[in-house]
């Protein structure tokens, strides 16, 4: 059943630990650029493992937790289906492709990272990377851009950080409370 | 060796802060990692951040190569396990109340209340890795380029990364 929230997929359905482990090794090694839109793929789509609504709904948690977003999918996930084992599976299939691969390139870059023409490559890799991150920021930043008073708690974390470089745990002490205050007072 | 306890305690750290996603802590681990324990340059840490950028996976496999500049294998997995075990378990405690809570006020208040801030870091991560890629000019007008391609077309990020290394390659730039 592809029911409400899972509660109902408890039965012999299930995906075993092994599918849990195969499925997101899938998502490890194909996840190029942000690895979100390959989860709801194979969980949803591929697998059924989840409906559309529960997947929205679980991601909605995992991106309310700290700690990185599909890392934290992947343990609710196997948690759900296989208590802590399900966990380790989805886990450690999510994270080993990925982790030997960034080893191995690391080790290249190391090797050869001090000639000049894969200096130059990478200077310019490096500064593509920032336009990355820079539309990634514009793109999560364009909901709010009607809001006047999210906007300017989104420039005074930005710079807390960057122009008065707060350390990011103080600067978050006073933040995150400041911001859900004017969140529910807004909301009142 | 003796840098074990501190890549462990800096991610350990990280990962409990990182509300948002892990783009979020970027800010702080370029401080850290460059200004407080001087473990590399800010040109350095922008390398490896694009270089995790450029490989498959979760985008926080940074910390991975910090931690192998750092103390080679040993520390990157100290760095990779301590940025994710905090927050992996805390998803693991909360996971199964979470949905009894879906609906809740609070919930979405506090939900509602993080984003803008969460976006202030985001911004803020993107602002010092910029200032550490951009080395003239020329490389700043390609980040540019980038973003505003990322920002406007659905051109994948791979293509438009390796285009960045292409060009930088070139000696164009």
């Amino acid at each position: 059943m592809l029911d409400r929230a899972g509660v109902d997929r408890l039965g012999a359905d299930r995906p075993t630990t092994g599918a849990l482990f195969a499925g997101f090794f899938s998502i490890g090694i194909c996840g190029f650029g942000g690895v979100l839109p390959w989860a709801r793929r194979m969980i949803v789509e591929q697998r059924g493992w989840l409906s559309a609504a529960e997947f929205t709904d679980l991601l909605a948690l995992c991106q309310f937790l700290p700690g990185p977003n599909v890392i934290n999918l992947s343990v609710a996930l196997g948690s759900r289906f296989r208590g802590a084992r399900g966990a380790l599976a989805a886990f450690f299939g999510l994270m080993s492709a990925p982790m030997v691969i960034i080893l191995l390139l690391g080790m290249i870059y190391e090797q050869y990272g001090g000639l000049p023409g894969v200096r130059h490559m990478f200077a310019g890799l490096a500064a593509a990377a920032s336009g990355l991150v820079l539309s990634t920021a514009l793109k999560i930043a364009a909901p709010l851009r009607h809001k006047a008073l999210d906007v300017l708690m989104a420039v005074g974390s930005w710079a807390a950080i960057v122009l008065l470089h707060v350390p990011l745990i103080p600067a978050m002490l006073v933040l995150a409370p400041l911001g859900i205050l004017l969140a529910a007072r807004g909301r009142r | 060796m003796s840098q074990l306890p501190a890549l462990a305690g800096l991610y350990a750290q990280l990962s409990l802060v990182a509300v948002g996603g892990g783009n979020t802590v970027l800010p702080e681990m370029q401080r850290q990692v460059v200004n407080v324990h001087g473990w590399m340059t800010g040109q350095e840490f922008a390398a490896l951040y694009a270089l995790a950028q450029a490989a498959p996976g979760p985008n926080m496999l940074v910390s991975a190569l910090v931690g192998w500049q750092v103390a080679g294998l040993p520390g990157a997995l100290i760095a990779t396990g301590s940025f994710c075990a905090p927050s992996s378990l805390l998803s693991y405690v909360v996971s199964g109340a979470w949905y009894r809570f879906r609906d809740a006020r609070w919930r979405r208040v506090v939900q509602a209340g993080l984003t803008p801030v969460t976006v202030g870091l985001v911004m803020a991560g993107a602002t010092l890795l910029t200032e550490a890629t951009s080395v003239d000019w020329r490389f700043a007008a390609l980040t540019a380029a980038v973003t505003l391609v990322l920002t406007l077309t659905r051109l994948s990020p791979l293509v438009v990364l390796a285009g960045g290394a292409a060009l930088g390659a070139s000696g164009l730039l």
